[in-house]
């Protein structure tokens, strides 16, 4: 199986005053592709930490990282930031659009920073991934005219539309209600039964039930990694619940 | 990211903020159009001096006898009687950069018509005086060759001593007027030409054969002064050689000797009063352009508040593939769009507002040089003013911007 990520004995320490903070101790594990992985932990555990890594905004203080195939920890800034446009899609709890910004135009944004994307091409991905979310009638909707469900699946468009080798995912359903989480949530598995490697980091315990894999982490370190033989479908979990009222 | 991207988004960001956006460029639009329109009013002051000055005859060169020394006493130049005919003799014969020359001659008096006087000057000169001078005949014609020759009492006179000896309207052409008890008839009345800039009434003069005013009135045989013209003003200078050389030998001047006579230009006046107009447009400018200064600080401030308030937009554009440079670009080029649109702004209405004054009548004359140079501070201020913000905005950490609250 194709090795997507592979993490050696990963240390990160942070120097807050005299105090030196080890907000990882050694964490490795590899993640291959087709995965669905949950990291999860309580606040202070590390796991915003482990995210900064994986996704490249940060480096590790010791230890070796490997982002498909490729050594992170000697890269410099900008080698980072290309890494990061061509092989991470990133969805944030707060979505972060752009503001008075039209969907179409959120999601093309990871491709204007890419000068081998033409303007065509860019905006022919940038629909194809609109469609995929099932927001193909959405795109000239501007981020404050969208509800916050839509505004999560622009902002998992615009993670998609890079076709990266990994999406991450930081508290994606954190700030969508119940029924939205399960819709975002039935449309990550749907994106892992089309072959997309994802990791989804939360600190709610009900979301691994949806994922192939959960790590745990807790004080810098991983106390649990199993895998999910029993898969649960959060589409089923969405039929099952009372419908709303439509207005 | 290519720059046509770049400018889509930053054009964006700003059209997202239309009135901030505005108010930024209002400064610099201030800025810009009292400079072009202080430049232009200084300009047009200079112009018009310059043409005034010109209307005398701009390439006008005076030689007048300069001080010297009467056994020991020091004279004034006015005294001094070492300009010769044979000096204007000689230039007209050995120079080669001067058109038209006249000796001249004045004295002042008083000039009589029946019951009616008026004291006026009489120049007496050859007949290119009035080239030189740019004077033009309004009727008859300017005494001849031969009237010269002859010292003939003849003369040629201005409007305004026309208007006080012939008050009761008849022509003056043909009439005999008297100047300090010589009489002299009129052969031709000259074209008004106003005052000059000095407030001098250039129509109050009677113009006479030099010969006529040395024997007749003045009863001397040297000259007060030579009048020539330059073939054209860039000749100036060299005309003003010339003569100086030639009068050298003449009066046999030896090297590092003091000079018996000046040589002046028009030129030189002109370009005495243009520096003075120089100094107070810079003046003008100056002010001007430290209230761009203040829309510079205008636009460092508003990048400051927009990159505070996009720190979030400035770490997701990291997260997914920013780099620093780019996103410092990014919000150099809005400061610079923003000065140089205010900048293309504020030249239309400095412009307009120079042809508006020019309409209550001050002079204004909006230069190419103003309009350059005040776009160029612009894009400079864009740069200078935007780049430290752009750069805090380049340095921005990506995790700490995205959690920025």
């Amino acid at each position: 199986m194709d090795e997507i990520i592979r993490l050696d004995h990963i240390k990160r320490e942070f120097h807050v005053g005299d105090e030196v903070v080890r907000a990882l101790r050694g964490v490795s594990f590899t993640i291959t592709r087709g995965e669905f992985v949950t990291i999860m932990g309580t606040s202070g555990s590390g796991k915003s930490t482990l995210l900064n890594i994986l996704g490249c905004l940060d480096v590790p203080t010791s230890g070796e990282y490997y982002l498909d195939g490729i050594s992170v920890r000697e890269m410099s800034k900008n080698d980072r930031a290309t890494l990061r446009n061509r092989k991470i899609g990133f969805i944030f709890q707060n979505y972060n659009l752009l503001a008075k910004t039209t969907s179409i135009e959120n999601v093309e944004l990871p491709l204007m920073y890419n000068r081998d994307v033409s303007h065509a091409q860019r905006r022919e991905r940038a629909v194809n991934a609109l469609k995929e979310v099932g927001l193909g009638d959405r795109l000239m909707h501007r981020s404050n005219q969208l509800s916050g469900g839509q505004m999560q699946r622009v902002a998992i468009a615009r993670a998609l539309v890079n076709d990266p080798v990994i999406i991450l995912a930081d508290e994606a359903t954190g700030n969508l209600d119940t029924r939205t989480s399960y819709e975002v949530l039935a449309l990550f598995q749907r994106l892992h039964r089309d072959g997309r490697t994802i990791i989804f980091v939360t600190h709610n315990p009900e979301l691994a039930a949806f994922s192939s894999r959960t790590i745990t982490l807790r004080d810098g370190r991983i106390t649990s990694d199993v895998r999910n033989e029993k898969l649960a479908s959060a589409a089923e979990v969405l039929a099952a619940m009372p419908k709303e009222e439509e207005e | 990211m290519d720059i046509s991207n770049l400018l889509k988004i930053c054009i964006k960001a700003l059209l997202n903020n239309k009135m901030r956006c505005f108010l930024t460029m209002l400064g610099i639009i201030i800025g810009v159009a009292s400079v072009i329109a202080m430049l232009a009013i200084g300009n047009g002051s200079k112009q018009s001096i310059r043409s005034e000055i010109g209307s005398m005859g701009s390439n006008m060169i005076m030689v007048s006898p300069g001080n010297g020394r009467f056994g020991g006493v020091r004279q004034s130049g006015s005294s001094m009687q070492t300009l010769k005919l044979s000096d204007y003799e000689s230039i007209v014969k050995q120079s080669s950069y001067v058109d038209k020359i006249t000796p001249t001659v004045s004295a002042s008096g008083q000039a009589i018509k029946g019951s009616n006087n008026t004291p006026t000057t009489i120049y007496g000169t050859n007949e290119q005086y009035l080239d030189i001078r740019g004077y033009e005949i309004a009727s008859g014609s300017c005494f001849t060759e031969s009237d010269i020759q002859h010292a003939a009492k003849v003369c040629v006179v201005g409007q305004t001593v026309v208007d006080e000896l012939f008050s009761d309207g008849t022509d003056p052409l043909g009439q005999t007027i008297r100047f300090n008890q010589i009489p002299m008839k009129i052969v031709g009345v000259l074209e008004p030409k106003g005052y000059n800039s000095m407030g001098m009434d250039q129509d109050d003069l009677m113009i006479a054969p030099y010969t006529t005013v040395q024997k007749r009135i003045l009863a001397i045989n040297y000259i007060q002064g030579i009048t020539c013209s330059a073939l054209s003003e860039e000749y100036s200078d060299q005309a003003i050689d010339e003569i100086t050389k030639i009068l050298q030998t003449n009066h046999n001047i030896r090297i590092g000797q003091e000079n018996d006579f000046n040589v002046r230009s028009q030129q030189e006046m002109m370009e005495t009063l243009s520096s003075v107009m120089d100094m107070l447009t810079m003046l003008l400018a100056a002010v001007a352009g430290i209230s761009l200064i203040v829309g510079g600080i205008g636009i460092m401030n508003i990048m400051y508040v927009s990159v505070t308030e996009r720190t979030r937009e400035i770490g997701l554009r990291m997260s997914i593939g920013a780099k620093g440079r780019q996103i410092m670009l990014q919000f150099l080029i809005e400061s610079i769009i923003i000065s140089v649109a205010g900048g293309v702004i504020g030249v239309v209405l400095g412009v307009l507002a120079s042809k508006l004054i020019g309409l209550f009548g001050t002079a204004t004359a909006v230069s190419t040089f103003s309009i350059v140079l005040s776009f160029l501070v612009c894009v400079f201020t864009g740069v200078f003013f935007g780049w430290y913000p752009a750069r805090k905005a380049a340095n921005l950490n990506p995790i700490d911007a995205l959690r920025y609250e």
